[in-house]
């Protein structure tokens, strides 16, 4: 019988993969349901014998069971999108059925905690200091430090929380990976239990992704090492919680707050989380792609994570392709590729077939890019000199239709809307924000309010208590700086 | 049993299931909403008791997250998302499109009580752009009349 390949994934059954999978189940054929590779222009596909199909219709299924070659795009080893990349945190992503225990052995897995077992936490820790993983969340904070800081605390009670609340747009990786691969991250978090002292862990995921949510509690109850004696008594357990659509809740001291139950503001730090996180314990927070990388760090050996990429920023990276982009998808590869490869060697272009215009990397708070900036590295600290961030990866491509003024407008308005409240440069100054766009678009004493809305950037990039209201002018900025003629439509009409 | 008794049965029930869990407010609101597809106003006074807190934390909590309704919604509700991906991708003119076709706006719910607007912000397709998410299933590169297709009269 024909084993065929098709994604669970939802990124993948918004597409049709559902239809797409009962076709060939109908046809006879062997359905193995995996995450997706992350080549969504060609979803939904079908992987039969390493030959990859797509973008495939209920009615192609007879065909490409027949051996038609209509739709058959080659072997995955093939496509170039795919074969340039370097999976290591993706590496069984679309492989696998991403709850079935004995494919997950199979494939690898439980090979860091095996490692953690036989050489103890001590062990961890160097390792994870030495491989140079920083948080992949956003900050890019060295995760070895963030681990020591909390296995030193003498407190009995520690937690881990994953933060999975993937709020950027232009990011899907975190969901991909808890979707295509969730026994990974569930090692990950108890590798981090076991290396800092915390027995209990949780899952803050966002309610935006609930296949993720259905997946993780399914792999949650089936995952053979949860809640069973570890090593020196040790035992690790995981609670799966919800967030309720904000935002701000991918803040990690926000994101603690709402996982006590309470609004979700950001707190004054210090105290850091790794000192008094959930419910006033040490808590190291660590974004999903951070902890998914541990357990092949400890595997294979810390020192060829950190062979991968370049300078301050080590092993690879699952960007993500997304916005008006051909090839849109995910793409691991070690850091140090430019902006300018990723999207034309990866991404193919533009969609629309038009040229590229801006590009928005790092969410809502990263910078808008120009094209004269394409060829910046995609590394933490390139990106910094350029004016932006790398944040959790996301590349959002625009063409030539787009209004940069419109665009940091909504970079207020989206603020406003997801502001906290607890500072008033973000409360207000965001709102106010919105205001002298407006005016300045509408050609309404547009000196004098770019003077205004200068200072205002001021205030709330130096005065928020996070990084919502303190980022929020990022892409304002760039856009003023690359795009000022943007705003200049209404002065001079 | 009235109906109103019934539905304070059940949010005694989901209170008193969570009574056990850390920080348990926002765990029982998450599935109250779930249950009835917004958070009743009686809920505030049961889980105040239930969990040993003041109706003014249950209210602030309520209040503070997108996705607790305060009423009903429509019998279909539909989630566009509104974010930089789905812009790049054209989502305002399937946003026009729909609002039209519909004779409602984001943000309402229309007075027949068949349809609810809301907007979104970021499903994680965003290679697949524009996204929409249609009582509770996501669809990719979403066109408007997809999304009018799936609106029960």
């Amino acid at each position: 019988m024909t084993t065929v390949l098709i994604a669970k994934d939802s990124g993948a059954k918004s597409v049709g993969a559902d239809a797409v999978a009962a076709a060939f189940d109908a046809a006879g054929a062997d359905v193995i349901r995996t995450g997706s590779r992350g080549l969504y222009w060609l979803e939904p596909m079908a992987e039969i014998d390493g030959v990859v199909y797509g973008p495939l219709s209920p009615e192609d299924v007879a065909g490409v069971l027949d051996g038609e070659g209509a739709k058959c795009i080659g072997p995955l080893a093939d496509i170039p999108e795919f074969a340039k990349q370097t999976r290591i945190v993706f590496k069984r992503v679309g492989a696998i059925d991403p709850t079935d225990v004995a494919a997950y052995r199979a494939h690898g897995g439980e090979g860091g905690l095996h490692a953690a077992q036989t050489m103890g936490p001590e062990w961890v820790l160097k390792a994870v200091a030495g491989s140079g993983l920083r948080g992949r969340g956003g900050a890019g904070f060295p995760t070895g430090i963030k681990w020591r800081t909390v296995a030193e605390e003498p407190t009995q009670q520690k937690y881990i929380v994953c933060n999975a609340d993937e709020g950027d747009s232009g990011t899907f990786a975190d969901r991909m990976l808890m979707e295509g691969d969730p026994f990974l991250l569930l090692e990950g978090m108890m590798i981090a239990g076991y290396a800092v002292g915390a027995s209990k862990g949780f899952i803050y995921l966002r309610s935006e992704y609930p296949d993720a949510a259905e997946t993780l509690a399914t792999a949650i109850a089936n995952a053979p090492f949860l809640d069973r004696d570890f090593a020196d008594g040790f035992r690790f357990t995981v609670e799966l919680r919800m967030g309720a659509g904000a935002y701000i809740c991918g803040e990690e001291t926000a994101l603690l707050e709402s996982l006590e139950g309470k609004r979700g503001q950001a707190r004054a730090k210090p105290p850091l989380p790794a000192h008094a996180g959930a419910f006033g314990q040490p808590t190291v927070v660590n974004n999903v792609l951070t902890l998914a990388a541990v357990p092949d760090i400890l595997a294979k050996g810390y020192g060829i994570f950190h062979s991968y990429g370049r300078k301050q920023s080590r092993g690879t990276m699952p960007f993500q392709l997304a916005g008006n982009i051909k090839h849109g998808g995910l793409v691991e590869v070690p850091f140090g590729l430019t902006l300018r490869q990723l999207i034309e060697d990866f991404g193919g272009g533009t969609r629309s077939g038009r040229p590229v215009r801006a590009v928005q990397v790092g969410g809502p708070l990263g910078a808008y890019f120009p094209e004269s900036l394409l060829d910046t590295r995609m590394e933490y600290e390139a990106f910094a000199r350029a004016g932006g961030m790398l944040g959790h990866g996301g590349v959002v491509v625009f063409d030539d239709t787009v209004d940069l003024a419109a665009q940091a407008r909504f970079a207020f308005a989206f603020c406003a809307h997801e502001s906290c409240g607890k500072c008033t440069p973000c409360r207000i100054g965001a709102q106010r924000g919105v205001e002298v766009v407006d005016k300045i678009t509408a050609g309404e004493n547009v000196d004098a309010n770019f003077t205004v809305l200068d200072d205002l950037l001021e205030v709330m990039r130096d005065g928020s208590l996070c990084a919502l209201g303190g980022l929020t002018p990022t892409p304002v900025e760039s856009a003023l700086k690359w795009f000022k003629q943007d705003f200049d439509k209404g002065a001079s009409e | 049993m009235t109906e109103s008794a019934e539905l304070s049965g059940i949010i005694h029930a989901i209170a008193r299931d969570c009574l056990g869990l850390d920080g348990p407010l926002m765990e029982a609101l998450v599935r109250i909403n779930q249950r009835f597809g917004y958070v009743p106003e009686v809920a505030q006074a049961i889980l105040a008791e239930v969990l040993n807190v003041s109706q003014a934390d249950v209210a602030g909590v309520t209040g503070f997250y997108s996705d607790f309704r305060s009423a009903p919604p429509g019998r279909t509700i539909v989630q566009l998302c509104r974010a930089e991906a789905c812009q790049a991708a054209g989502v305002a003119g399937v946003v026009t499109e729909v609002e039209a076709a519909l004779g409602c706006a984001f943000g309402e719910t229309r007075s027949d009580g068949a349809v609810t607007l809301e907007d979104a912000y970021c499903f994680g397709n965003c290679a697949l752009a524009p996204a929409a998410m249609v009582d509770g299933r996501l669809i990719g590169r979403v066109e408007a009349k997809t999304i009018t297709a799936l609106v029960k009269p």
